[in-house]
């Protein structure tokens, strides 16, 4: 008992393996669901039919899984990836540089009706926006947009959470003097905004153009509703994979791994700014 | 010189009009794209609900408070609400619970934090349609691997996808995987900013560790706990992805037995009935419950933070009894 004690109270003792344990285990729990499914797509169907619990060495299957998915009858499931990309892309950059435009005046700038209007965003940050589907699918049934991509694109160029995100961020990170400074100097607003919002900004705003991607990728009930199964983005392609009386399991998990595989290498790559800006935003919010 | 001067007051008026106007423009794109998109839609709904609106024959006049009465006449849509809790309960009070510990175990002094972190965040990165369909392999009535393993230790077959309460399990598991990790970061974040001050006061008291943690550390918690479960509670109760995948030619399983309301909406709406009114009702109801049930975490955290705090609004004393 003492011995414990002392290493919450100083906090700089390693703790002991126990905890290390946990945290592996933590991680398989985490990673074989992951793995599961690249058993699964180098398997072929029988040996799924034949073994519920996988072996841990993957079969020989993997390629021509693969290729498979691709060449599914009645589904281009390539062009679902280049849909998500899009999606993906143009959502994030927008929302980036929307927000950051919005977080700075609401941060930085005096203008009547700055309050109220932030507080009106903060408010509605707790209604769902799914529940608007019914009338968001009338106007782009009005406006001719169902099945294309422009219909899953728009609603989410700008995130409410985004400019309040923007806004925290700002008001701490950027001194007034900074601003002010810029307008002696002769800066129009948006010079000011150029040279020193934007570089202060940079951390937050790519943070949050990694999770709005994350969720574009991984959206599916709008994209579900209005692009059908004619031009599909990703989530959307999983289920068309699945439609047939007889699942077809290798096929099926070799389109999960393919669709997940894109975001497991961002995360490999941008997985520690996922983390802090995860931990970051808790301590604000 | 008198030129000059003029020059100078066009200049210093454009500069003001600038000033004035600049603000209004940098958070226009996001007020008039969001009340298109976001606020008009949610407006309309209301508007909607009270109309005979087919999905291909429009607005078909009034149709008063038919589209709620008959819906709440429905025993699909109790069924789907009773459903929407229950995975809904399973998911969050087991995640944040798990959270809970995850995140006592990272707030530890570890060797590569960065690597431990990045581990448990892995699923957040899978899509929902993805975490379902792997999960519908595994949770598969005939040839799964759940059933596969409680065979070993002699457990006879469970109806993952057949009965009401192993389906909620099942989607609930979904839910636990994608999210536990996200929630232990915040988590982790909040005990991290509680300062060490705190924590050595409790110890030089002679609380021990977990004592520590019990009535020091996750009292100071229950804001950052209460945030997760407002998200939580938003997300959890407009559930549609998991349930959806996980039966693909029943919506909802063979006797609606994970059939969720926004699956209910969703059926409404595009499944045979066709009925925008109705549709529109349900996501009424829908938004009506999710903020009674915000209400109701807010009233109930509110009241327990009064109790459990002595030094609070109700004065000392309040606390006898409680524990």
């Amino acid at each position: 008992m003492t011995k414990r004690r002392e290493r919450r109270e100083h906090g700089i003792r390693r703790p002991g393996w126990l905890t290390y344990l946990v945290l592996v285990v933590a991680i398989l729990i985490a990673v074989y669901p992951l793995y599961y499914t690249f058993l699964l797509s180098s398997s072929s169907q029988i040996e799924i039919a034949k073994h519920p619990i996988p072996g841990l060495i993957p079969q020989g299957n993997l390629l021509s899984n693969l290729t498979r998915v691709f060449h599914t009858e009645g589904l281009d499931f390539w062009g679902a990836f280049i849909n998500s990309v899009m999606v993906a892309v143009i959502q994030s950059a927008s929302v980036a540089i929307f927000s950051t435009l919005a977080g700075f005046a609401f941060a930085k700038l005096r203008f009547h009706g700055r309050r109220g209007l932030l507080a009106f965003i903060v408010a509605t940050m707790a209604v769902p926006p799914q529940l608007g589907v019914v009338p968001l699918f009338i106007v782009m049934a009005k406006l001719g947009w169902t099945g294309q991509l422009v219909a899953v694109i728009v609603p989410g160029l700008v995130s409410a959470f985004g400019v309040f995100w923007m806004t925290q961020y700002l008001s701490g990170a950027l001194p007034y003097e900074l601003v002010e400074a810029a307008r002696v100097d002769g800066c129009s607003m948006f010079a000011s905004f150029r040279h020193v919002a934007l570089p202060a900004a940079r951390p937050a705003a790519a943070m949050l153009f990694l999770f709005t991607f994350v969720t574009s990728w991984t959206t599916y009930f709008w994209p579900s509703i209005v692009l059908g199964s004619q031009n599909p983005t990703l989530p959307v392609a999983l289920q068309l994979l699945q439609t047939g009386y007889a699942k077809d399991m290798s096929l099926i998990m070799s389109g999960v791994l393919l669709s997940t595989l894109p975001l497991l290498v961002l995360f490999l790559v941008v997985g520690r700014q996922l983390v802090s800006g995860i931990m970051a935003g808790a301590v604000k919010g | 010189m008198a030129h000059d001067a003029r020059k100078r007051t066009l200049s210093t008026r454009m500069s003001l009009l600038d000033v004035k106007t600049a603000p209004y423009l940098y958070i226009a794109p996001f007020f008039i794209v969001w009340a298109i998109t976001g606020l008009f839609p949610l407006l309309y709904t209301a508007y909607i609900s009270t109309r005979k609106w087919d999905l291909l024959q429009g607005d078909l006049g009034p149709a008063g408070l038919s589209n709620f009465t008959f819906v709440l006449a429905q025993p699909g849509f109790w069924q789907a609400l009773r459903n929407t809790f229950s995975i809904f309960l399973l998911s969050s009070v087991p995640q944040i619970i798990t959270a809970l510990f995850l995140a006592a175990v990272l707030d530890a002094n570890l060797r590569a934090k960065t690597f431990w972190r990045m581990g448990v965040l892995i699923p957040y990165v899978v899509a929902p349609v993805a975490v379902s369909l792997i999960f519908t392999e595994i949770f598969s009535d005939r040839s799964g691997m759940a059933n596969a393993l409680l065979a070993n230790i002699g457990v006879s077959p469970i109806g993952w996808h057949a009965d009401t309460l192993p389906s909620h399990l099942a989607i609930a598991t979904m839910v636990n995987y994608r999210w536990t990790g996200y929630n232990t970061l915040i988590l982790l974040a909040a005990m991290q900013s509680i300062s060490t001050d705190v924590i050595e006061a409790a110890v030089v008291d002679g609380a021990v560790r977990l004592k520590t943690y019990w009535y020091v550390i996750l009292p100071l918690l229950r804001p950052t706990v209460i945030f997760v479960i407002i998200t939580s509670t938003i997300g959890g109760l407009q559930i549609f992805d998991e349930p959806r995948m996980f039966d693909l030619t029943t919506i909802g399983g063979s006797n609606g037995n994970f059939m969720t309301v926004t699956m209910y909406l969703y059926n409404t709406g595009w499944g045979p009935q066709l009925n925008m009114g109705r549709a529109s009702a349900v996501a009424m109801l829908l938004l009506a419950v999710i903020l009674l049930v915000a209400l109701f975490n807010l009233i109930l955290s509110s009241r327990i933070s009064s109790v459990d705090n002595p030094s609070g609004r109700h004065g000392p004393g309040r606390k006898t009894g409680v524990r």
